[in-house]
């Protein structure tokens, strides 16, 4: 029985203080691990859709509540004014999820552009709505209230042959993010203003 | 009798090389040795795991019961391989994605647990932390090795680990790069190959 009691004590100890050693590790290297991730998984996309800004974007970023959703915003200052947000939303592709940037400028409401995070759709077919220029730049310059579906669902964005279930994700995905911005629209104001 | 610090520290090197010699740890060297980088970056994890872990091991080698050694020893390695995976994410992120699962996978690795069980719950703290270091250069040399031929001849490229620079058409612009060596297959073909080359020079 105390040999038993021994054995218990030991392995506990030996698993508190590696729990104690890795959270103390964790904790210290979480807020260069935000920084990583940012520059190399959004990084990309982020500077692209802002493309002309005066600003850091990677800097000048805050996070709000969408119900129980926390979303990182990334202000793009263009002609002197801070007027452009970038947010990620996620949606679903052909291959799985798949992580969409959009740009909005806020003063003309207009999306300022948007670009593919991550995605696992098939290399060569579904992946062009990433790397195929020609389709993000659709978006750019529509008005908020414009009907983001592609034209096999009756809206206005024309699909990338041969994907248009990519396509159909990434466009879903926009007319999510839109409807984020127009219910965060005071929240994101005053974060930007302010 | 007592083996020199010495020599346990370059038994690792050639006469146990763990991938060669003692046949451990092939699911990683199959899976990230397709460019030079990768197979640098996961040499320096397993090197980074196996010091501390035989390091440690060794200084509580007293203190761990006997029945229940094994659970104490996964422990030790897990802690060592998760402070690896959180210092790669936050300091070299690129080649955290590309190494993606084979970083957490180390814990299962027969290696650290291999050198626990075989030595470093027996000895002293530097004999353990000489073996460790052997045995993790080892790996990493044999990770290298097969990381450069498969690279060279597979992709015709060379890709240097941290500046993230690499050499097109290293065997000139007319040489057709055999694609096979670096998938799946081509792994276990080179590794067979490197076996027999070690086996051969071992026989004389």
């Amino acid at each position: 029985m105390r040999e038993m009691f021994k054995l218990f004590i030991v392995v506990t100890l030996f698993s508190a203080i590696s729990g104690g050693l890795l959270a103390t590790v964790k904790s210290s290297t979480q807020e260069r691990i935000e920084l990583q991730q940012l520059t190399y998984v959004k990084g990309p996309a982020i500077t692209q859709i802002l493309e002309g800004c005066t600003n850091n974007p990677f800097e000048d970023r805050f996070k709000l509540k969408d119900g129980d959703r926390e979303i990182d915003f990334f202000i793009g200052e263009f002609d002197g004014k801070r007027n452009t947000v970038a947010f990620e939303n996620s949606g679903k592709g052909f291959g799985g999820a798949m992580g969409v940037m959009v740009a909005i400028d806020m003063e003309n409401n207009q999306i300022r552009g948007i670009g593919i995070t991550t995605h696992s759709e098939t290399p060569g077919v579904g992946s062009r709505v990433k790397t195929d220029p020609s389709f993000g730049r659709q978006f750019k310059g529509m008005s908020v209230d414009a009907d983001f579906k592609v034209k096999a669902e009756r809206g206005d964005i024309d699909a990338v042959s041969g994907a248009t279930v990519s396509s159909k994700g990434v466009s879903g995905t926009v007319v999510e993010s839109v409807e984020i911005y127009k219910r965060l629209k005071d929240e994101i104001m005053n974060k930007v203003q302010g | 009798m007592a083996k020199s610090v010495m020599q346990e520290f370059t038994k690792g090197l050639w006469a146990e090389i763990p991938p060669f010699r003692l046949v451990l740890g092939l699911c990683p060297i199959l899976a990230v040795t397709k460019s030079f980088d990768n197979a640098v970056g996961m040499g320096i994890a397993v090197i980074f795991v196996l010091v501390f872990s035989n390091i440690f091991i060794s200084l509580l080698r007293n203190l761990i019961p006997k029945q229940v050694r094994i659970a104490c020893f996964i422990i030790v390695i897990a802690t060592f391989v998760i402070i690896v995976e959180l210092f790669m994410q936050a300091y070299a992120y690129p080649l955290f994605q590309q190494l993606g699962i084979f970083i957490p996978l180390i814990v299962v690795n027969c290696i650290p647990l291999g050198r626990a069980e075989a030595f470093a719950g027996k000895n002293k703290v530097l004999p353990s932390f000489a073996d460790g270091l052997g045995m993790g250069i080892g790996y990493a040399i044999s990770l290298i090795t097969l990381s450069i031929f498969r690279e060279i001849l597979g992709n015709g490229t060379l890709t240097f680990p941290f500046i993230g620079y690499s050499i097109q058409n290293v065997l000139g612009p007319s040489f057709q790069p055999f694609t096979f060596l670096i998938q799946a297959p081509g792994a276990f073909m080179c590794l067979g190959l490197m076996l027999c080359i070690m086996n051969m020079l071992g026989k004389k």
